[in-house]
């Protein structure tokens, strides 16, 4: 949501270089999210949320500097190829969103929610727990199907459902203030280890295709307005996941583990862009700014874009090809100042997180209630911490539960409850079957065909 | 985080220096976040007060979002019920709302509606390939067969897209509503795509979200719901013309406090009506892809008496309210 601090400034401008300056800071936003993530744990925005699981292990090993780097190599190639393919192919791609309807979303969805369970290494039924617990907080607010409140106790604060903003720092940051009181600062995880800073040419070299495959798959979450780049990090994180050899390194600090999720949420970003001018149809809340902001210029987002307002268009795809190794070139030097953040003793750190996390969920609604709920949020994933079950999966439900289960109930009411609907495209089917095939089946097989466990470390 | 850090800091240096600088200047609420059309009322219409001198100081704007304008709504009747320098960006969304008792057991007579002087008209359009050549094809087929159209829309069901697609039907003589089939989806132009690739039949939403894929060919727009044809789109017949009497538009207004002065509302309606007659106003019509409407003061606090009567009881024929 940094995206809304040169929304004020844009205003004087001409229409390229207000789009330019707000599709600039949007990239840039794609890129930094993934700094807290490494260093403290703390995702800087939703689709920087997988990066915490092997980036923080590798700063915890002494190796942030690398994660840095590596995360920042990353997503340039990720947003770099994503912006050829919107040079390209953007009017041919915005013919992929016609193909996906309701089943074919809910199909995606599923997909999303079926690699779930390999988030956590230890402990699929926690996994699951947790994403329930996340799908059941995703339920709360106005259910658009039928106009009516769910789980709102008539509290007008929970009609638009919980800001998965408020979840996010509540789970991370707060939950990780009080494990921090509680051991007096002995426990806490802020405080890694500071290795030496150089380029890691060896786990850029080894993740190299580890970022092409998940800018593909991030591109095309991008592609699909609704699906966006969480959705897009996360089926890149799971998806390399499942085809590495060395699965059991992953969320211990696995370079790779860095490497896709950056390069998919980048891929995602620039993917996004295209539904955005080409159909008008925002997929994130950042896009849904950017869109707001063409109208307000005048310019009609539509399929003759394009070829009506080519100057704009073709002027934002310069700015971000310039953007993105500006960001390179600004990234991985700076790795230098960003590490020293670690330096900072936790005493002056911790309370310093505190207050940014109370005064950025107040700036985004200006409502004490929130504060209440991130509160609650940060007491819910001190348990959590407690009872080893991983929170990524709660976001996840947040992020993807509502709109998993608004496809299916669009489904239901075009269908007039015809389930067999849910399978009536090829598009469909061949997400159905890599669910199933590649991550439910796997689930129970595995107690086959595995040898005795071994005893878990 | 680092970059919502800035943000939070960036934000309350706005408000510290906008709620230090500008203590006697007029307030007004976007009950939204910036970028959608209550945010554009409140920006547009201050903007121009200021620019043409009804007002002395620039229009302070604040967005507050929340419950879908319920929080807003609540604010200004239990906080800030005799603040004569406060206005409040509405549209037929507003009026919805409160029809379907949906900000909490407030209800539209707890503030006064000062008025509305543009509107985004209604319409419903179908994919280029569609069967349906005309506004009473498609009705006529809803009518025989209710399962054989899905409708999308922007809106949530029962939300104002979807009961303008109801108040249609109706008039073309569908008794029960209840069958017809209608999904919510994220926006106008997502209800348009869901169309375009024949997952469902028709869309429903308002002429400035289609006016993209109207120019690329795309679609085709069988109606607006208008008094007349909308200027700049003189090809769309009306729903009047082709014997359905609907005018149904997503109209761009204010409402105030209830407490406030005859006196303070005459002075705000009558600094509307000159926003209305200005240029400027009309420029950012033009560009937004409004059309003209004109009601401020009384005849507009019936006009929305009249609507949510009527919003009311179609509600509750679908169910969305006991």
């Amino acid at each position: 949501m940094a995206i809304l601090i040169p929304l004020a400034f844009s205003f004087g401008l001409d229409a390229t270089q207000a789009l330019v300056l707000m599709t600039s800071v949007y990239y840039g936003a794609m890129y930094g999210g993934r700094i807290s993530s490494i260093l403290l744990n703390i995702p800087g925005d939703e689709p920087a949320l997988m990066t915490t699981l092997d980036g923080y292990p590798m700063a915890k090993q002494g190796r942030a500097a690398d994660a840095l780097v590596l995360s920042g190599v990353a997503s340039f190639v990720g947003a770099l190829l994503a912006t050829i393919g919107l040079m390209l192919m953007a009017p041919i791609l915005a013919k992929v969103a016609y193909l996906f309807g309701p089943p074919e979303y809910f199909a995606l969805y599923l997909l999303a929610f079926c690699t779930l369970g390999g988030v956590s290494a230890k402990n699929q039924a926690k996994a699951a727990i947790a994403s329930m617990i996340g799908l059941g907080i995703a339920m709360i607010g106005l259910d658009n199907q039928t106009g009516m409140p769910r789980l709102t106790f008539g509290d007008l604060h929970l009609m638009d459902g919980i800001d998965f903003l408020v979840a996010i720092v509540g789970l991370f940051a707060v939950t990780e203030i009080f494990v921090f009181i509680e051991s007096h600062g002995k426990e806490s995880a802020i405080g890694v280890k500071l290795g030496k800073i150089k380029v890691p040419f060896k786990d850029i070299a080894h993740s190299f295709f580890a970022m092409l495959r998940s800018t593909v798959i991030g591109f095309v979450a991008g592609v699909l307005p609704g699906a966006g780049a969480s959705l897009g990090s996360f089926l890149a994180y799971m998806s390399e996941k499942s085809i590495a050899r060395d699965k059991d390194t992953f969320g211990t600090g696995n370079p790779r583990g860095v490497a896709a999720p950056e390069a998919g949420n980048n891929a995602a970003a620039g993917g996004a862009l295209v539904p955005m001018l080409t159909l008008g149809v925002p997929g994130s809340g950042t896009t849904a700014v950017l869109l707001a902001l063409l109208l307000t210029l005048n310019i009609t987002p539509g399929p003759l874009l394009f070829d009506e307002r080519p100057e704009v268009v073709w002027g934002l795809i310069a700015a971000l090809l310039i953007a993105n190794f500006v960001l390179l070139i600004m990234n991985v030097p700076l790795v230098r100042l960003f590490v020293k953040i670690l330096s900072v003793p936790a005493w002056l750190l911790l309370p310093g997180i505190t207050m940014i996390s109370f005064a950025g969920i107040y700036s985004l609604s200006g409502s004490s209630f929130d504060l209440l709920l991130m509160t609650a949020f940060g007491l819910l994933g001190y348990f959590m911490r407690k009872l080893d079950v991983p929170t990524v999966p709660i976001i996840l439900g947040i992020l993807l539960g509502k709109n998993m289960e608004d496809s299916l109930r669009r489904a239901m009411v075009i269908s007039d409850g015809d389930w067999t609907y849910l399978f009536s495209s090829g598009i469909s089917i061949g997400l159905w079957i890599a669910a199933v095939a590649g991550f439910i089946a796997p689930m129970f097989l595995r107690n086959l065909l595995r040898k005795p466990t071994r005893p878990q470390s | 985080m680092n970059l919502k850090i800035f943000r939070g800091f960036a934000v309350a240096a706005v408000v510290s220096v906008g709620a230090a600088g500008s203590a006697a200047a007029a307030e007004c609420i976007a009950p939204a976040n910036p970028g959608g059309g209550w945010d554009f009322t409140c920006r547009t219409i201050g903007k121009i007060m200021h620019d043409i001198g009804v007002v002395d100081q620039p229009i302070q704007v604040t967005n507050m979002a929340g419950g879908g304008g319920g929080l807003a709504f609540s604010h200004v009747v239990t906080k800030r019920d005799d603040d004569p320098e406060l206005i409040v960006a509405a549209s037929s969304a507003t009026a919805t709302r409160l029809a379907q008792n949906a900000y909490g057991g407030l209800t539209a007579d707890q503030v006064r509606f000062l008025g509305a002087i543009g509107v985004d008209p209604g319409v419903i359009a179908v994919a280029a390939d569609s069967p349906h050549m005309s506004l009473n094809d498609l009705l006529d087929a809803v009518v025989a067969d209710p399962a054989s159209v899905t409708f999308a829309g922007g809106s949530a069901v029962g939300g104002f897209d979807h009961l303008k697609v109801l108040m249609a039907l109706n008039r073309a003589g569908l008794t029960d509503i209840r069958t017809v089939k209608y999904i919510g989806v994220d926006g106008g132009a997502d209800a348009i795509t869901q169309t375009i690739g024949g997952h469902t039949q028709a869309m429903t939403g308002d002429i400035s979200e289609v006016v993209g894929f109207l120019k690329a060919g795309e679609i085709r727009v069988l109606a607006v719901f208008a008094d007349e044809r909308v200027p700049g789109f003189e090809d769309i017949p009306t729903a009047r013309e082709q014997g359905i009497d609907v005018v149904a538009g997503n109209w761009r207004g204010l409402y105030v406090p209830k407490g406030i002065s005859d006196e303070d509302y005459m002075k705000w309606s009558n600094a509307l009506q000159a926003v209305a007659d200005s240029d400027a106003w009309a420029e950012a019509m033009a560009a937004r892809g409004l059309a003209p409407f004109n009601k401020v003061g009384d005849d507009f606090q019936n006009y929305v008496n009249a609507v949510v009567a009527e919003i009311e009881q179609m509600s509750r024929e679908i169910g969305v309210i006991q």
